[in-house]
């Protein structure tokens, strides 16, 4: 580590005024240390802002296009202003997203708690008490997360179909199990490796059994973790698109495969299509605006904080 | 401890050697029970994976032995290599190869180029930087599906698409963008929904970044560019490398951003090896083909994949020192 200046005075040639206090140094804001004149950084953060809002424009165009009526949607310019209507969504409820909503749901929230269940014991024999190969266990469960799942495809597209699974939402419980397991086994370990061991040891000694242990003393410590990776999990089974597509149909299509059936009438019906994807892609967007924070740890395999 | 002082540590050094020290112990020896009571919490998942991520593989390779056609009935026989060298031999496969590349390399680049400059323009304080960095991940957010469609009818459309719009003023009009810079158009929407993700990884990097370590630079008379180079970069390293691994691991199986928008075309110009299996699987209905490539991808994932598992045991590594 590098050795931190202990004071302002004693540093040697120090130039006018290194703004350091040790008592107040995290207060420091960072981009004082990179930043120039006030006007400068100004001129950052509005450049900030403007990127921003050119990235995010095409989710606003989608959310106000799902708003417009089917004319308005097609006009050279494209209208910004226009008088917003509903009718659209309407539209969409009474043209059967009901049935999608509700497979997207149950493979999602199945699959999740399916997850769960799975992964915290693994994980907990993967942290608190490892086994021998722990190492070589977590390596494993990664590497099944990099192989190709259309090489998968064919032998689980004939078993489904020899299982009568083909069109079922519990062939994709099943898959998007498995395609969450991984992440949730290295996130929740993660998580229980900051279990401080003392309070293991202090439950140990109050007679403390291997139940107490585990649901008084490491689940609530925990909870938060496994609630971001519940969250992750949610995210990545509600988009799957891959297996949904070639495994389900009417009968067990989930909201990616209903939007499917708009590529056909694409040319005509612009703002009913930006309604059913602003209502699919709504619970995804509202769940990763309230776990930001856990985002980040869940998408790097509990690597990054 | 150079490797190590590169990773954040938010915990005091003493619990990072307690955890090396006791929880890397392996169990007691001479208790075969005991270290079967280990595992056996570890089991059902583990069986889960092997059964359901494994075994299809398995299965791959068996048909990829023989021809079958799944709409013919009594197809299905044994031929030996003769669906590798059908696989080899089918242009649609070699292309499918060069365009996977090509998608994936250029998306994880140009993806991390915009994320990183992102993270770092996110890295200072500003009015709004929550609700800057709430817009920036929303694209990561929107599902791939919707967006691929969005993209597709919305900004892409020659007549009323909204980039024809803004380029007017430039003098082009009515491009069918699509049709005449497929690669370039996926590749757009690849980044515009990754780079969040490079952004949001690269963030954390910096925000780890010791503020004590800047200041020292400073006081040394280091300039900002000086800083950034010789202290910023080394230390977040290891964030790029992270995310350009995980991105390339999604990106190089994107497939609804296909399907939706282009469907492999114009001609082959799009087709990437998911979509090729696809194709062969369930519009050809070609097992005996469609698993030989299956199997070949395999081959080139893993070798890729073991350069990834190096990086993630560095990774591993980290996160065990600094719990």
């Amino acid at each position: 580590m590098t050795t931190v200046p202990s004071a302002p005075g004693t540093v040697p040639g120090a130039t006018s005024k290194p703004a350091t206090r040790p008592a107040r140094r995290l207060d420091i804001e960072r981009h004082k240390l990179y930043g120039r004149s006030r006007w400068y950084g100004h001129g950052w953060s509005a450049f900030t802002w403007v990127v921003a809002i050119i990235l995010f424009f095409p989710v606003l165009w989608m959310v106000l296009t799902a708003f417009k009526t089917e004319g308005a949607a097609y006009t050279y310019p494209p209208q910004i202003v226009f008088h917003p209507t509903f009718s659209e969504f309407t539209g969409v409820f009474s043209g059967g997203i009901g049935p999608p909503l509700e497979h997207s749901l149950f493979t999602t929230l199945v699959s999740t708690a399916l997850v769960l269940v799975l992964a915290l014991p693994a994980a907990y024999s993967l942290s608190v008490r490892p086994v021998k190969r722990w190492r070589d266990v977590m390596f494993f469960v990664l590497s099944t997360k990099m192989l190709p799942v259309v090489a998968a495809i064919i032998p689980i597209y004939i078993v489904a179909r020899n299982l009568r699974l083909l069109d079922n939402d519990w062939s994709l419980v099943i898959l998007y199990t498995a395609m969450n397991l991984p992440i949730a086994i290295w996130m929740v370990r993660s998580f229980l490796l900051e279990v401080p061991l003392e309070i293991l040891d202090a439950a140990k000694v109050d007679g403390a059994n291997l139940f107490t242990e585990v649901t008084r003393v490491i689940v609530p410590i925990v909870v938060p973790g496994i609630a971001a990776t519940a969250l992750i999990c949610m995210i990545f089974s509600w988009n799957e698109f891959f297996f949904a597509v070639n495994l389900t149909a009417t009968r067990a299509g989930t909201m990616p495969v209903f939007l499917v059936g708009f590529i056909t009438t694409e040319g005509l019906y612009w703002a009913k299509l930006a309604a059913a994807a602003s209502l699919a892609s709504l619970p995804v967007i509202l769940v990763g605006w309230i776990a930001q924070k856990q985002l980040v740890r869940g998408l790097s395999l509990g690597a990054v904080k | 401890m150079s490797d190590v002082s590169t990773v954040p540590r938010h915990l005091p050094a003493e619990s990072a050697g307690r955890a090396l020290g006791r929880r890397r112990r392996p169990a007691a020896p001479g208790s075969a029970r005991r270290a079967w009571v280990r595992r056996l919490p570890l089991l059902p998942a583990l069986i889960y994976m092997i059964v359901v991520t494994q075994v299809p593989f398995l299965v791959t390779i068996w048909y990829s032995f023989r021809s079958w056609n799944l709409l013919i009935p009594g197809s299905n026989h044994f031929t030996g290599l003769k669906s590798y060298r059908e696989a080899f031999a089918d242009p649609t496969f070699l292309t499918a190869v060069v365009n996977t590349v090509e998608l994936t390399a250029s998306a994880v680049i140009i993806a991390m180029l915009v994320g990183g400059g992102l993270a770092v323009l996110l890295n200072r304080k500003f009015f709004g930087r929550g609700i800057v960095r709430t817009l920036l991940i929303t694209p990561f957010l929107v599902m791939p599906v919707a967006g691929a469609l969005l993209w597709k009818t919305t900004i892409y459309d020659p007549i009323y698409g909204l980039l024809d719009y803004v380029l007017s003023p430039l003098g082009i009009h009515h491009v069918n963008w699509l049709g005449t810079f497929p690669k370039q158009s996926i590749v757009a929407l690849l980044v515009w929904e990754w780079a969040p993700f490079m952004m949001l990884i690269v963030l954390a990097g910096l925000q780890s970044e010791p503020l004590e370590v800047l200041e020292a630079a400073k006081v040394d008379g280091a300039s900002t560019v000086q800083t950034f180079t010789r202290v910023t970069v080394p230390h977040i390293q290891r964030y790029v490398q992270l995310g350009v691994l995980l991105g390339s691991i999604y990106i190089v199986q994107a497939f609804g951003e296909i399907y939706m928008m282009t469907q492999g075309g114009p001609g082959t110009a799009t087709t990437n090896l998911p979509f090729y299996l696809y194709d062969q699987a369930f519009n050809a209905y070609n097992v005996g083909i469609a698993a030989a490539s299956g199997v070949i991808v395999l081959i080139g994932t893993e070798i890729v994949a073991m350069f990834a598992l190096r990086l993630a045991g560095s990774l591993l590594d980290a996160t065990q020192a600094r719990a």
